[in-house]
């Protein structure tokens, strides 16, 4: 069983083996947070309490199993938002305690990485290109269990600078969907910068492109210029996945990788999903792995996936796991 | 019957087992020390010092606020979860009545007092007669206020917990020889207080049991604000 509580989703799910969704279930705070422009961390928590035990239930009854069915409860351990994670790393703790069942502590992103395996078992060596709200990484794998973090963003992640951009245009929350719905209709004719680094780097920079799509439009606005929203739109997300897959590449050939999977939120993307599918699609060295929409988002049934492996490793933890916010991969 | 109670809406850890209405052990931390982090282990630790198997477990009582919002939900959480995975009750107490405790043979009415920061507090008014009555329920509300508002009773006045320390300048100057206060080694919430307590309240149902903040979020409250505004 995996349980997830890390940001606004609060979900559960049961996982056959760490490959098969018996159950996942989600349910979404997004509403609520709508009419505060993003996540209030406190409204999280408390939508959390009040959903925890029901999701549980839920997961049981729809893959029709009992407690007695279950072998470990694996949860987000984090890095999240601390109030949140609390809630899912106490629940779980209280149903390993109940039922005397082994508890085990998952990295979030580890779990948005086995969310792949969910579709596709894992070949080794694998990259991972992991881009959320709160992420942007690429993870080389040598084995289960074994994550190293090669390029990792150094100011705002991906989605951060979606949702960003998105309020600068005057787009509803969550504004990574609709940017990328605007994109899709205009053509990328704003010159916006790429944030490359230093040679060799495989780091990650958006603040400077965030800030060059702001300029671009007060520019244009105090020259009472009108500006093709749709346009710079396409342009911003042009400047995002050329920077994401051509680092993508370059480590895909460095490191010599049978597979490329890509994770988190912002796998929902279709311009990066194009893309991606474009360069790496038809390459008979390398397979791309790209999870349905369902399991980009936050799911539980990633959580239990990166659990099982865990669990097969003899990975345990005790009842004084903690909610861990800035929790290392 | 064998009830197990847990407080972590106070710094301190309460927790208690009591069987047939009789305090099987209980367990106080009194130290700085996260509650996510410890209650789940120490009801452990505490249950198998006793020799309870969790299965025995016949009902769980929990303080459901006021306090603090992550403090209150730690413990929530443990119990609904605890409550929903035994298939057993669940049953809520107020955090303040947790604090009451050595206000039992006072002649007078028991204030347990929370500080809920900007001079703001947590607080009720209760009395122990045949049991704890709640005479005012449970509020967020400016010292000053209540102060003002107890001034106007007759009675003499115990305050309890903690945080009596911060605001008894405040009190005597308001109330003067009727205010008593607690002793230190007493202001600390106890969860056999509660579990007894809480033998004469209804149980309640696992997934619809939530903390009783009683403020909104600070988020929410803003945000009702401005829609009313919008609304003229
Ligand atoms: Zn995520």
């Amino acid at each position: 069983m995996g349980i997830e509580t890390s940001c606004d989703e609060t979900a559960a799910s049961v996982v056959r083996n760490g490959t098969e969704i018996i159950s996942n279930v989600v349910a979404s705070q997004i509403e609520s947070h709508k009419r505060f422009g993003g996540v209030v961390p406190e409204i999280a928590s408390r939508h959390h309490v009040e959903q925890m035990t029901i999701v549980v239930e839920e997961a049981l009854e729809q893959a029709d199993v009992t407690m007695d069915d279950i072998d470990a409860i694996a949860v987000t351990e984090g890095p999240g938002l601390v109030g949140a994670l609390i809630i899912g790393v106490n629940a779980a703790k209280a149903i390993a305690f109940a039922h005397q069942k082994p508890l085990i502590g998952v990295h979030h992103i580890a779990g948005h990485i086995y969310a792949n395996r969910l579709i596709e078992e894992m070949k080794f060596p694998l990259l991972s290109l992991v881009v959320s709200g709160g992420h942007t990484e690429l993870v080389l794998m040598k084995e289960h269990g074994s994550f190293e973090v090669i390029g990792e963003t150094r100011d705002d992640a991906a989605g951060e600078a979606y949702d960003k951009v998105a309020r600068t245009l005057g787009l509803p929350y969550p504004g990574g969907p609709h940017i990328d719905k605007l994109a899709q209709e205009g053509t990328p004719s704003v010159k916006l910068p790429r944030a490359w680094l230093e040679e060799g780097s495989y780091d990650f920079s958006f603040s400077g492109l965030k800030s060059a799509v702001i300029n671009t439009l007060h520019n244009a606005e105090q020259r009472g210029e009108e500006i093709d929203v749709k346009d710079l739109a396409a342009s911003f997300q042009e400047s995002v996945v050329e920077v994401l897959t051509e680092k993508t590449k370059r480590a895909v050939e460095e490191y010599g990788v049978k597979q490329l999977l890509l994770a988190g939120g912002v796998a929902a993307n279709k311009g990066l999903r194009t893309r991606l599918t474009e360069m790496f699609g038809e390459r008979e060295d390398l397979e791309l792995v790209i999870p349905p929409l369902s399991l980009c988002t936050d799911n539980a049934a990633m959580i239990a996936a990166a659990g099982a492996v865990m669990y097969e490793q003899g990975k345990r933890s005790t009842l004084t796991m903690n909610a861990n916010p800035g929790l290392m991969l | 019957m064998i009830v197990l109670a847990i407080d972590t809406s106070n710094q301190p850890l309460s927790l208690a087992v009591l069987k047939d209405g009789t305090v099987m052990g209980e367990k106080l931390i009194n130290i700085k020390r996260n509650h996510s982090l410890q209650a789940m282990s120490e009801v452990e630790a505490l249950l198998a010092s006793l020799d309870v198997e969790p299965a025995s477990l016949k009902r769980i009582v929990v303080a459901k606020g006021p306090g603090s919002y992550t403090g209150v939900r730690i413990g929530v959480t443990l119990a609904k979860t605890l409550a929903w995975s035994l298939k057993i009750p669940i049953v809520g107490v107020s955090s303040l009545l947790s604090l009451a405790w050595p206000g039992k043979y006072f002649d007078g009415v028991v204030v347990p007092l929370m500080n809920a920061r900007r001079g703001n507090v947590y607080t009720g008014l209760y009395e122990y007669r045949d049991g704890w009555q709640t005479l005012e329920e449970d509020r967020n509300v400016a010292m000053s206020d209540w102060l003002v508002h107890l001034a106007e009773r007759e009675d003499r006045v115990f305050f309890t917990g903690a945080d009596v320390d911060v605001f008894w300048e405040e009190i005597q100057s308001v109330l003067g020889k009727r205010a008593y206060r607690v002793s230190e080694e007493e202001a600390y919430p106890s969860a056999v207080m509660m579990a007894k307590h809480a033998e004469g309240l209804p149980d309640e149902d696992a997934h619809g049991f939530v903390p009783n903040y009683i403020r909104l979020a600070e988020a929410e409250a803003n945000w009702l604000k401005e829609q009313e505004k919008k609304n003229g």
